[in-house]
């Protein structure tokens, strides 16, 4: 079943087209990769569905409400959750209330009301089951400058499944990570995924993605170039010409 | 007796003007170089009603209303501005504020507002109400922060686009700072004019926002207690050294720049620094 639909989505930045007629969508339960060399609008795609980016033409629905007109916040509310390329932690809270302030997403909605609500102990204990997930809950009282760049970046996803998200949408989150730390952070997202965790995945270490998505869509230039299975799709000569260079396809022919 | 009733009085007023402004650029991170205007606003729109023989609280009540008015509207400037930008255009709120005042008649142009009329409660009921709102301030301050908002408050100050990644409506949260943080401004400003009886646009000049941003700096940006202090001690050396009085932009400058320089936590961040783990650390730390 499908939960996010993108159609035909266009953006142009003056006269440069970063997205033309891009079309995709995302099924409930599935880990979609979405890849492509680098300025083939793989990140931009990822701003036009949180909404940093207004698309020039098309449409986001979820399932089959559209969101095109709605703020950043509102599209988190209705179940996106972003995990940012960079790691983007609030310096002046410890790991464990960066995930709380997610976790308290009932408590912020109404921004008057959020001044009568006092009590953060539960979304503090819930902000722990959390980091247990992504395996850090041994740094929950660290503030971010202390700890390292793998532990930010289990945070950033831990704070994003607080928000409870229908659908998790991540940045490159194995960039910066050697392969141990990319490996154990991918085995992370295989097992959200078994307990029902929709993820749209931008990656490029191939062989992660390759290991862990059950579908790929290419893009390149802006344009979409294949989609299908990851073992289909990494074989055919054009992703590999667009993603690895024709150099490579030549002297594997 | 009497002088120190006043001064007494002053300082409360500073004290409730540097609060309000720690809403806003404490708590929230919006920095704002023009909060006098709304000091001013609150001041004018009083004295003005109760010349007309509004009720005293009824005119305090106005300034505010019209204060914090005003203020969501520069607040509303502060969602497509940020940073230095937004620090430059609350400067220019400050100018506009004078520009306007300046040349208007019935708000006594240069000259000002003068015989403003007494509340009638006396020089110590006067202390006595001004004593309240400062603890009122004070209590108002410490519930936003130990709050859900005053949570929120920190992920905006600290990185606004990541809290809007979180769900978090930063337009709202930061309309909301602005419009409390500059009602309460306006709440001084009344208070002020019916202490002084007599106010003209020199009271509200750029130093006197300057004044009250290094107040809430020197204190500790974010700290209750820390601007408390800071205010206390700012507002009344000045008017028992006749010198510091002459030399007062250049002391708030110095000050201004030696805290930067060695404790940009200012006298909460130095207490910290002093005394660890003691109990003042704790009182700074207080429901956090």
């Amino acid at each position: 079943m499908s939960l996010l639909d993108i159609l035909n989505i266009s953006v142009r930045f003056g006269g440069v087209h970063a997205l033309e007629e891009v079309s995709l969508n995302l099924n409930q339960g599935e880990i979609l990769g979405l890849i492509g060399p680098n300025g083939a609008g793989k990140t931009t795609m990822l701003r036009v569905i949180t909404g940093v980016v207004q698309p020039n033409h098309g449409e986001i629905d979820l399932e089959g409400e559209m969101l095109n007109n709605l703020s950043i916040p509102a599209r988190v509310r209705k179940g996106l959750g972003f995990a940012q390329q960079l790691v983007r932690p609030f310096r002046e809270m410890t790991l464990a209330e960066n995930v709380a302030l997610a976790a308290g997403a009932e408590q912020t909605k109404h921004p008057w009301r959020s001044m009568f609500r006092v009590d953060r102990r539960e979304a503090l204990r819930e902000s722990l089951k959390w980091l247990a997930m992504v395996g850090i809950e041994n740094a929950a009282d660290s503030y971010p400058n202390a700890v390292p760049l793998g532990y930010l970046k289990r945070m950033e996803v831990a704070r994003v499944l607080a928000l409870r998200p229908r659908m998790l949408l991540l940045d490159e989150p194995l960039a910066g990570l050697n392969q141990v730390e990319a490996t154990a952070f991918a085995d992370i997202l295989v097992e959200l995924n078994s307990q029902g965790q929709t993820i749209l995945l931008i990656e490029h270490n191939l062989a992660e993605v390759r290991r862990i998505c059950s579908r790929l869509v290419v893009l390149d230039n802006g344009r979409k170039l294949a989609e299908g299975s990851p073992e289909t799709v990494l074989k055919q000569p054009a992703v590999l010409e667009a993603y690895i260079g024709q150099g490579t396809v030549h002297a594997e022919n | 007796m009497g002088y120190e009733i006043s001064l007494l009085t002053f300082m409360g007023i500073s004290i409730i003007g540097s609060l309000s402004l720690n809403l806003i650029t404490g708590f929230c991170g919006q920095v704002s170089l023009g909060h006098v205007a709304f000091v001013g606003i609150g001041a004018y729109t009083a004295s003005i009603l109760t010349k007309a023989d509004t009720p005293f609280f009824v005119a305090l009540l106005a300034g505010m209303l019209l204060a914090g008015s005003f203020g969501v509207m520069v607040g509303l400037a502060s969602l497509r501005v940020r940073h230095d930008f937004l620090a430059i255009t609350t400067m220019g709120v400050n100018f506009v504020f004078l520009g306007v005042v300046r040349q208007q008649e019935w708000l006594g142009g240069e000259l000002g507002v003068s015989s403003i009329p007494d509340p009638g409660l006396g020089k110590l009921g006067f202390l006595a109400l001004v004593l309240g709102c400062v603890i009122l301030v004070a209590l108002l301050s410490l519930q936003i922060r130990r709050s859900w908002m005053g949570y929120v408050f920190v992920a905006v100050s600290g990185d606004e686009d990541t809290a809007r990644m979180l769900g978090l409506d930063v337009s709202r949260y930061k309309l909301i700072a602005f419009a409390l943080g500059t009602a309460l401004a306006g709440l001084s400003g009344g208070l002020y004019a019916h202490h002084v009886r007599f106010i003209f646009p020199d009271s509200f000049a750029f130093v006197e926002s300057i004044t009250l941003l290094a107040m809430v700096v020197i204190g500790g940006n974010g700290s209750i207690l820390g601007v408390i202090v800071a205010s206390a001690l700012l507002s009344v050396l000045p008017q028992w050294f006749q010198f510091i009085g002459d030399y007062k932009l250049l002391l708030y400058g110095s000050l201004l720049f030696v805290v930067m320089r060695f404790s940009p936590g200012g006298l909460a961040g130095l207490a910290k620094n002093i005394f660890p783990k003691s109990k003042i650390y704790f009182a700074l730390k207080e429901n956090q």
